[in-house]
This record gives C-alpha cells, sequence and structure tokens, in this order.
C-alpha cells in the first residue's frame, strides 16, 4: 500500500526501475526467441505471424518499456539529490507519470493473451498497421498502450524540466551542475518537444483504426508517408532521449574512478545541446528510400554527418578525463569504460548510414540492425550498468558484489559484440531485416549461428546481474555515505539510502563537482546554506494510481467499443461507450477530488531531525 | 575543397585494399560488397571511402584508450591526488575540427552521389521501361513499351539502363537487388517512385523486398535476369504470342475455371495474380521454391510447382492464393495435371 501511495522520489525510482527490468525481461525473452528462431535457414521454430509479433513488441517494449523507466529510475534516484534539493518540484505528477508508464506498458502487453499482439513492426508503418492489413487488436493495443505510457514520460520530463530550472541548491549555476544533471534537463527538453509529436501520430492512427478516418488510408485519400514523418520528428530525437543520460552517466562515473574533473565540461555542456538541437533536424535519413528526392537526401545526410562532430568532443574528453588520472576498474567502471569504444563503434557506422547513397544498400537491411544496437545496447544499456552499479549503495544502502558484477559485465560485453557484430556483413552480404526466416545456400548460416550463441551470452550475464541483486538484497544495509570514497557530486553528502527529506540542510554549493571541492579543501561535509528547519513534505496519495487505472479502463473500453461480443451485456456496455465512460469517470472524478480537497502535506520538525 | 581532395587522396591505398577483403564477402549475385553493376558500384565506392574514414577513426580511438587505461591505472601505493585539468581549449579544437574535415571528406563525394542517384532515365530513349508493382507477396513487372507483363523474373537486355517506375497494389515494400542497386520503396498512386541501374554483365541476381510487409516479407524475393540482346527479344517475342492450354481438354477446362480467374498466361486471364506465361522457364516458383533440376540450390521445377499447388499457404504464410484443393476443388489429379503443364510451358 505503501508503494501504491507513495510520492517520494527516491521510492518512485525504484518503482521505475523494477517496472523497467520487468519490460526490459519481457523484451529479453522476446529477443531470444526471435534468435533462437534465426539460428539457421528455414526453421519452424516460430511462424511467421507470430515473428511479426515477436518483432515488433520486442522492439516497441525495449524502447518505450524497457529501458526509458530504467533511465527515469536513475534520474529520479539522483537528480534531486545531486542538485542538493528535497524531491522533485510536482511529487504528486511524479507519481502520476509512474502510474501511467505503468498501466500503459500493461495495457500493451495484455494483447498477448487478448487475440493477438501488434505485427507492423515497432514503427508501424501504415498502410501495414491499418484495419485492411492488421486486422486483429494489435495495433490498438499498441497505439493506445503507447499513448498512455507517453503520457507518463511527457510528464515526467516537464518534471524535471521544472524541478532543474527552480530547485537547484544555492550556488549551483547552470555551469556547475553534474553532467547527468545537465543531460537529463536537455533530454527533458527534447521529451518535451518530441513527444508531441507522436502523441499527435498515435491518434490519427487511432481514428484511422477505431472511428474509420483516412489520414494514412490511401484509399480515402490519405498519405501513408505523412506517419512515416510524423513517426520520425518523434522517432529520430527519441534515440537521442535514450543516449543522452547515457552520456550523462559516463560523465559522472569516469572522472570518480579516474579521480580527475571532467575534461572540458564546458564543451560537453556545449555538445550535449548541440547534439539536442541537430537531433531534430535529421529524422528523415530514416526514409532516403522512401523517394523523397535528391535535394532532401543530399540536406538530411549532411545534417546527419554533422552530429559526429559534438559526439567526437565527447568521446575525446572522456578519454582524456582519465588521461594523467588513477583510473580504478570498479563494475561501474568497467562498463563505462567498455561503453567508450562500443559507443563509437555505433557512432561511426552511423556516420556511414548518413550517406543517402551508401544507405540505399544499408536501410533495413542486419547492418541497421547492428548498428541501432551498437548504439542502443552497446552505448545506452552499459550505460545503464555502469549507473546501476554505481548508484545502487545510494539508492538502496548496499553495494552490488563486485566479483559478480565482473562477471556480469564479461559475459554481457562478449556475448553482445559475438551478437551484433557479425550482423554488419549479414546486412552487407545481403539479409534484409524483419524476415522469419531466410533461404539456406546465401552464406548466411554461420553468422546467424554466431549471433545467435553470442545473444545466449548475453542472456547468461543478465542472469549473473539478478543473482547479484538477489544476494546483495540479502546483506545488510550498511553502505557508506560515500561508499566510492571519491564521490564528487553532492548525492555522495548524504546517507545511503537518504532519508526522506535527503538533505537535513540544503548545502551550498562553491564550485564544479561541490562535494570533491569540499574535501579537497580539507572539509568533511558541506557548508549548510540555511539553518536547520521545519522541512514540508508532500503526503501521500492514491490518486495518481486511480487515475492511471482510469485511463487504462478507458483505453481498453474504446478499443473494443466497435467489437461484438458473445455476450449482449458486454456488447451493450462496449458499444454505448460505457466502459470507456466509466474509465474516464474515475479519472476525473480524481482530478475532482485533487482540486476541492485542499492538502497541505505535513512537516517534519527539527527536533525529529535531530533524533535520528 | 583542395585540402579535402588530398586527405581523401591520401586514404585511397588503405581504401583499395579494403575493397579487396571485403570482395570476398558474400555471393556475387546477392553481396553488396560484390557490385556487378554502375549502380551497386557507386554505392560500394562510398561504402570504402566511410568505412576508411571510419577504420581510421576507431584506431585513434582505441588506441587512446588503451593507453590510458594501461598507462594510468591505478596503482596500490598512489595516495596523492591527481592534478585536476579543467580543460585543454587547443587540444578540444583541435577534436572538433578534425571530425568535421572528416566530414566533409565523406559529405562531398555523397552529396556528388546523392543527385547521381537521382538521375531516372525516364526520358531516355533508349531505356528500357519497366514499372514494378510490389504486391502481398510477390512481384509483378510490366514492360510498358512492350505491351509484355510477368512475374517474379525480371528480365533484362545487359548493358542497357532500365528505367523503374515503382508502386505498390497494397502495403509498403522495398525493392532491391543488392548486387545491382540500391533499394527504393513501392509507395501507392500518388508517391509514385523512379529509379534506374543497369547489369553489364549477363547472369541471374537476387533480389528481395526490404520493407516489412506481412507475415512472408522475408519470402518475397525475385530474380533479375540479364540477357543478350537478342535473347532479350526473343523473350518479349515469345511472351506476346498465344496462350498455350494444356493439351488434355479436362485439365484444360480446370486450368481455364480454377486458375485463370486470377492468373494470365499469353492472351487468356486476367493478370491480377502472377502472370504464368512461360512459367516453366523461369528460376523459382513463387519466388523462392528454386528451379534447380541438380537438386543443390532447390529442387527440378515440376516439384516446386506441385509444392507449391498442393500447398500455397505452407510455402508463403498468408499469401493471397487460395489453395487449390480445399478452395478451387480440384483433385490431386487435377494439381498434379496442372503442374505438369506448367512446367512445360517454356518461351523457346
Ligand atoms: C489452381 C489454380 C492456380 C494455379 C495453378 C496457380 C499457380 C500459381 C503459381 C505457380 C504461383 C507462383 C507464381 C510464381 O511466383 O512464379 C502462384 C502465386 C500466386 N497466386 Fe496462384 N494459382 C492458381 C490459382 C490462384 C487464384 C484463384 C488466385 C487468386 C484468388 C491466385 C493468386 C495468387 C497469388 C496472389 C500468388 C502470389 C503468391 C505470392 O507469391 O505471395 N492463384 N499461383
Ligand atoms: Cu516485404
Amino acid at each position: 500500500m505503501d508503494w501504491l501511495t507513495t510520492v517520494d522520489h527516491k521510492k518512485i525510482a525504484i518503482l521505475y526501475l523494477w517496472a523497467g527490468g520487468l519490460f526490459f525481461g519481457i523484451g529479453g525473452l522476446e529477443a531470444i526467441l526471435i534468435r533462437i528462431q534465426l539460428i539457421k535457414p528455414m526453421n519452424t521454430f516460430l511462424d511467421a505471424q507470430t515473428f511479426n509479433e515477436l518483432i515488433t513488441m520486442h522492439g516497441t517494449t525495449m524502447i518505450f518499456l524497457g529501458v526509458m523507466p530504467v533511465i527515469f529510475a536513475l534520474m529520479n534516484a539522483v537528480i534531486p539529490l545531486q542538485i542538493g534539493a528535497r524531491d522533485v518540484a510536482f511529487p504528486f505528477l511524479n507519481a502520476l507519470g509512474f502510474w501511467t508508464f505503468l498501466f500503459g506498458g500493461i495495457l500493451l502487453n495484455l494483447s498477448w493473451i487478448m487475440g493477438g499482439a501488434p505485427d507492423a513492426g515497432w514503427t508501424s508503418y501504415t498502410p501495414l498497421s491499418t484495419t485492411t492489413y492488421s486486422a486483429t487488436h494489435g495495433v490498438d493495443f499498441y497505439t493506445i498502450g503507447l499513448q498512455i505510457a507517453g503520457l507518463g514520460t511527457l510528464i515526467g520530463g516537464i518534471n524535471f524540466l521544472a524541478t532543474i530550472i527552480t530547485m537547484r541548491a544555492p550556488g549551483m549555476s547552470y555551469m556547475r551542475m553534474p553532467m547527468f544533471a545537465w543531460t537529463t534537463f536537455i533530454t527533458s527538453a527534447i521529451i518535451l518537444f518530441a513527444f508531441p509529436a507522436i502523441t499527435v501520430g498515435l491518434v490519427l492512427l487511432t481514428f484511422d483504426r477505431i472511428l474509420g478516418a483516412n489520414f494514412f488510408e490511401v484509399g480515402g485519400g490519405g498519405n501513408p508517408v505523412l506517419w512515416q514523418h510524423i513517426f520520425w520528428i518523434f522517432g529520430h530525437p527519441e534515440v537521442y532521449i535514450l543516449i543522452l543520460p547515457a552520456f550523462g552517466i559516463i560523465s559522472e562515473v569516469i572522472p570518480t574512478f579516474a579521480r580527475k574533473r571532467l575534461f572540458g565540461y564546458s564543451s560537453m555542456v556545449f555538445a550535449t545541446i548541440l547534439i539536442a538541437f541537430l537531433g531534430f533536424m535529421v529524422w528523415a535519413h530514416h526514409m532516403f528510400t522512401t523517394g523523397l528526392g535528391p535535394v532532401a537526401n543530399a540536406l538530411f545526410s549532411v545534417s546527419t554527418m554533422l552530429i559526429a562532430v559534438p559526439t567526437g568532443i565527447k568521446i575525446f574528453n572522456w578519454l582524456f578525463t582519465m588521461w594523467g588520472g588513477q583510473v580504478r576498474f570498479t563494475t561501474p567502471n568497467l562498463f563505462a569504460v567498455g561503453f567508450i569504444p562500443t559507443f563509437t563503434m555505433g557512432g561511426v557506422t552511423g556516420v556511414m548510414l548518413a550517406s543517402a547513397p551508401a544507405d540505399f544498400q544499408f536501410h533495413d537491411t542486419y547492418f541497421v540492425v547492428a548498428h541501432f544496437h551498437y548504439v542502443i545496447v552497446g552505448g545506452l544499456v552499459l550505460g545503464l550498468f555502469a549507473g546501476l552499479h554505481y548508484w545502487w549503495p545510494k539508492m538502496f544502502g548496499r553495494m552490488l558484489g563486485e566479483g559478480l558484477g565482473k562477471w556480469t559485465f564479461w559475459t554481457f560485453i562478449i556475448g553482445f559484440h559475438m551478437t551484433f557484430f557479425v550482423q554488419h556483413f549479414l546486412g552487407l552480404m545481403g539479409m534484409q531485416r524483419r524476415v522469419f526466416t531466410y533461404l539456406p545456400n546465401q552464406q548466411f548460416d554461420l553468422l546467424n549461428l554466431i549471433s545467435t550463441i553470442g545473444a545466449g551470452l548475453m542472456g547468461v550475464g543478465m542472469l549473473f546481474f539478478l543473482a547479484n541483486i538477489f544476494l546483495t538484497s540479502r546483506k545488510p544495509a550498511d553502505a557508506a555515505n560515500d561508499p566510492w570514497e571519491d564521490g564528487r557530486t553532492l548525492e555522495w553528502t548524504i546517507p545511503s539510502p537518504p532519508p526522506e527529506y535527503n538533505f537535513k540542510q540544503t548545502p551550498l554549493v562553491r564550485g564544479i563537482d561541490a562535494f570533491w571541492k569540499e574535501k579537497t579543501a580539507g572539509h568533511k561535509g558541506m557548508t549548510p546554506s540555511e539553518p536547520v528547519g521545519s522541512i514540508h513534505m508532500p503526503s501521500a496519495t492514491i490518486l495518481p494510481f486511480l487515475m492511471s487505472v482510469g485511463i487504462f479502463i478507458a483505453g481498453l473500453g474504446f478499443m473494443f467499443s466497435r467489437d461484438t461480443f458473445s455476450s449482449e451485456a458486454l456488447s451493450f456496455l462496449f458499444n454505448n461507450y460505457i466502459v470507456t465512460g466509466l474509465g474516464l469517470l474515475i479519472t476525473f472524478g480524481s482530478m475532482l477530488m485533487r482540486s476541492l480537497y485542499d492538502d497541505h502535506g505535513w512537516h517534519i520538525e527539527p527536533e525529529e531531525l535531530e533524533g535520528r | 575543397m583542395m585540402k579535402t581532395w588530398q586527405a581523401g587522396k591520401r586514404l585511397l591505398p588503405m581504401t583499395a585494399t579494403l575493397g579487396l577483403i571485403l570482395a570476398g564477402c558474400g555471393r556475387e549475385d546477392l553481396s553488396v560488397l560484390r557490385p556487378q553493376g554502375p549502380a551497386a558500384e557507386s554505392s560500394f565506392d562510398l561504402m570504402k571511402l566511410a568505412i576508411t574514414i571510419m577504420i581510421v577513426v576507431l584506431l585513434i580511438v582505441f588506441s587512446i584508450a588503451a593507453y590510458v587505461l594501461i598507462r594510468f591505472r591505478r596503482k596500490p601505493e598512489q595516495r596523492e591526488i591527481p592534478e585536476q585539468v579543467e580543460g585543454n581549449f587547443k587540444l578540444e579544437v583541435l577534436w572538433t575540427v578534425i571530425p568535421l574535415i572528416l566530414v566533409v571528406v565523406l559529405a562531398v563525394p555523397t552529396v556528388r552521389a546523392v543527385f547521381a542517384a537521382g538521375n531516372d532515365h525516364s526520358d531516355d530513349k533508349n531505356a528500357i521501361k519497366v514499372k514494378v508493382t510490389g504486391h502481398q507477396y510477390w512481384w509483378e513487372f510490366e514492360y510498358t513499351d512492350y505491351g509484355v507483363k510477368t512475374a517474379q523474373d525480371l528480365v533484362i537486355p545487359a548493358g542497357k539502363d532500365i528505367a523503374f517506375e515503382l508502386s505498390t497494389a497494397d502495403v509498403l515494400h522495398s525493392f532491391w537487388v543488392p548486387s545491382l542497386a540500391g533499394k527504393m520503396d513501392t509507395n501507392p498512386d500518388g508517391t509514385i517512385n523512379r529509379f534506374s541501374f543497369s547489369a553489364p554483365n549477363e547472369g541471374v541476381y537476387r533480389g528481395k523486398c526490404a520493407e516489412l510487409c506481412g507475415p512472408s516479407h522475408g519470402f518475397m524475393e525475385f530474380k533479375v535476369k540479364s540477357v543478350s540482346d537478342a535473347e532479350f527479344e526473343q523473350w518479349l517475342a515469345s511472351m506476346k504470342s498465344p496462350a498455350v492450354l494444356p493439351e488434355d481438354p479436362e485439365i484444360a477446362a480446370k486450368f481455364k475455371s480454377a486458375c485463370l480467374q486470377c492468373h494470365a498466361v499469353g492472351d487468356q486471364g486476367i493478370a491480377m495474380g502472377p502472370d504464368l506465361t512461360g512459367i516453366g522457364s523461369r528460376e523459382s516458383v513463387a519466388g523462392i521454391l528454386l528451379n534447380d533440376d541438380t537438386g543443390v540450390d532447390g529442387a527440378p521445377i515440376l516439384d516446386n510447382l506441385k509444392t507449391w499447388l498442393h500447398d500455397p499457404q505452407g510455402v508463403k504464410p498468408g499469401n493471397k492464393m487460395p489453395d487449390p484443393k480445399k478452395d478451387l476443388g480440384l483433385t490431386d489429379e487435377e494439381i498434379d495435371g496442372i503442374a505438369e503443364y506448367l512446367a512445360g510451358y517454356t518461351l523457346d
């Protein structure tokens, strides 16, 4: 119950983490099934329809439901601490964001047991995703599930923007903010601008499918290429929503374990902003073969290549952070160090793809599959592993085991390169992506076998990680405030895990890497910027949960509103939008409660603070 | 401009070596890395340049990383705190400018090639014009200047430019012959694409659909047959000659009533499904059952036709052809009879 009503950012972080873990596990199982099917030519392990559902759900789950919440988990756990705040700006909204996200994700996955998962690819290109060619409710689960989950993401993004703008501790100017706070800030800004595009797209597609509109329906004068533009205007920035937080994590972990401040901090900030900006200019590089014409292709080619410049700045800055430092190979740092070459490989293939005439060959082949997995798995997931191992003691008060951590790292990264490196060659040798099987004698067989074995090895790495979590959870929670000993930022100045109010006294920030600065000046902790006083806390509430349940019910109701059911009563309820109405009633009712009932929260008094 | 060209030139030896290594990868009739025509070659040249630049970048990053990680490990006796360096303006400018130069080196030939690839030969008198239509899950090729329609096997004269007009009858597909040219989507009316390629060497090339289009997307393959001018003319002539129907009148009747309501042979039937004229001379049945009497790459055409006609869904899940036995009411004998007739229906 505690967990259903919490508005504490640290608990919400843990909720995000478990939800992310759950969906990541589902997406991972889907991936393993896909790879088993492709282990040999003309395999009959899965049928074609199931395979298409699996690739669709694997992609959708991983992008929207697997890594996103883990990113949000880390942001929630760390950002308020890093900027010296007592919570996020809108704790109630924070909870609401989580629950809508979770219920959206559950709705999407219900499709597996409610008559067919979406099967038009995670990009849901029309007309394949229209009712004419995808007649089950699969794509409806996709549009409505993602709509609800996306709402949560948008809420989260806005919340972090507000938090970082308004709640930094005294002295923490923008140019003294830790890099992870910076990337969170920029990521949230991208969310703010990119998510409305997919929201509109999903609404239009829902209308086409459920209400018979003609936005994309060719027969009715709709334009299927329009969907591609809308999707990628969101979809490309989404890639940066994923990778920028990883950049932030790496920029925290490497300085800590090299015992040196981040090399070229201001160029890092500048590069991040530039990447975000360029990220909005390049969506059509996903559409070179759609036939946009040479002018568009040339422009989008060149603008895409330009992203290599700020990205290069970052990579060299990380390397030179370690130059002259004292590098320790702890598990988080292993992941961070493994990130650099792996992500660089994903980056260079990105530049290759940017060259439109070459992309005519790369596009929709396994070369592309290899590229984006290098970026997303080799970049983001390695980054998330680094971050999780790094901040685990802060989140849970327990250090993850170093031994198992190293096993996780080595099996995962070796498995990763085995799986995806060979796929570059598969693509170049003529294997297109999203094929449920392939004819023999095309020289695809051996490389596919290697790839599948690698995927298995990655799975083993995940098992090591799970074992590590399990064993760690049975140890006493006795991590020190600054368990890595070389912590540089504010989160390491308070206990692990932090008390509900985070900072007894808001700290005064006197420079970049505030805690390190105090430590090297011979101080034990931060100088407070205020006397000990009564701390205002928000009240726990069930309303965010209820609102999300309402939206969930409304979504299901809307989806089935045109169906005929075997039972008269059910048909009546759904066809007259009664279920939809009921769901909306719950949501709006909860909103009304929230507005009418004035909750002033509660206070923690100084005596109580000292009593601890 | 001068400078980029010089940088490009310096990369040439590596590009050449790389080309040689990569050319060992994959089948000649299928691999992007073994281009068999000018369009694929132009893509391949860019790829070689890009890969070369990228390998240089990777080598630099990898060696700095390796050096740093070995040289600056923390040693047990180290207690003093390393110097906290803020950054280095000159270095940072250096690694902003170098990537920028590399990008320019790649961008210039890219832009040039983009505009060259836009050259579609649609009003070239000497080009052969072919209208390609993607269907779930087969390919239709219409030679508009000759009034000939065929399916699955695209027959073209070697060395001639082929001007394509691509469209789809249902969902999006993507027309791709890796060893001859990059891919291009087939969009519905209103956003029709044009492009062109040529195949200087006679031979058979494997083509694929590269855009997810439903369950059998992976099976939506086709062949490009590049033949001599004389052979091409002859092929056109025999495609236009009147239909040859089964000799056995009963089989002929069945074939007409059951199959010709969707298929066409010569001047008979309607080509709603794949045109079957001269199917005995094709490289494959349904695009994926390869015809090969030696049995190495597939099976003899008669076997393939029987496989298909006895279970079209089993061969290509989700395809739109009715089951001859269950839906069209043919007996096994009739089906085998039709298969024999089709296998023998060759073009001379
Ligand atoms: C018993 C009569 C029929 C025969 C002998 C026959 C034969 C064939 C053959 C040999 C192919 C493969 C062509 C190739 O790709 O080389 C084919 C494919 C096809 N047929 Fe038929 N067919 C018959 C009836 C029909 C009917 C009545 C329809 C329409 C309702 C139809 C629709 C199709 C379609 C859509 C394909 C393409 C399948 C794909 O490759 O995805 N066929 N048929
Ligand atoms: Cu396809």
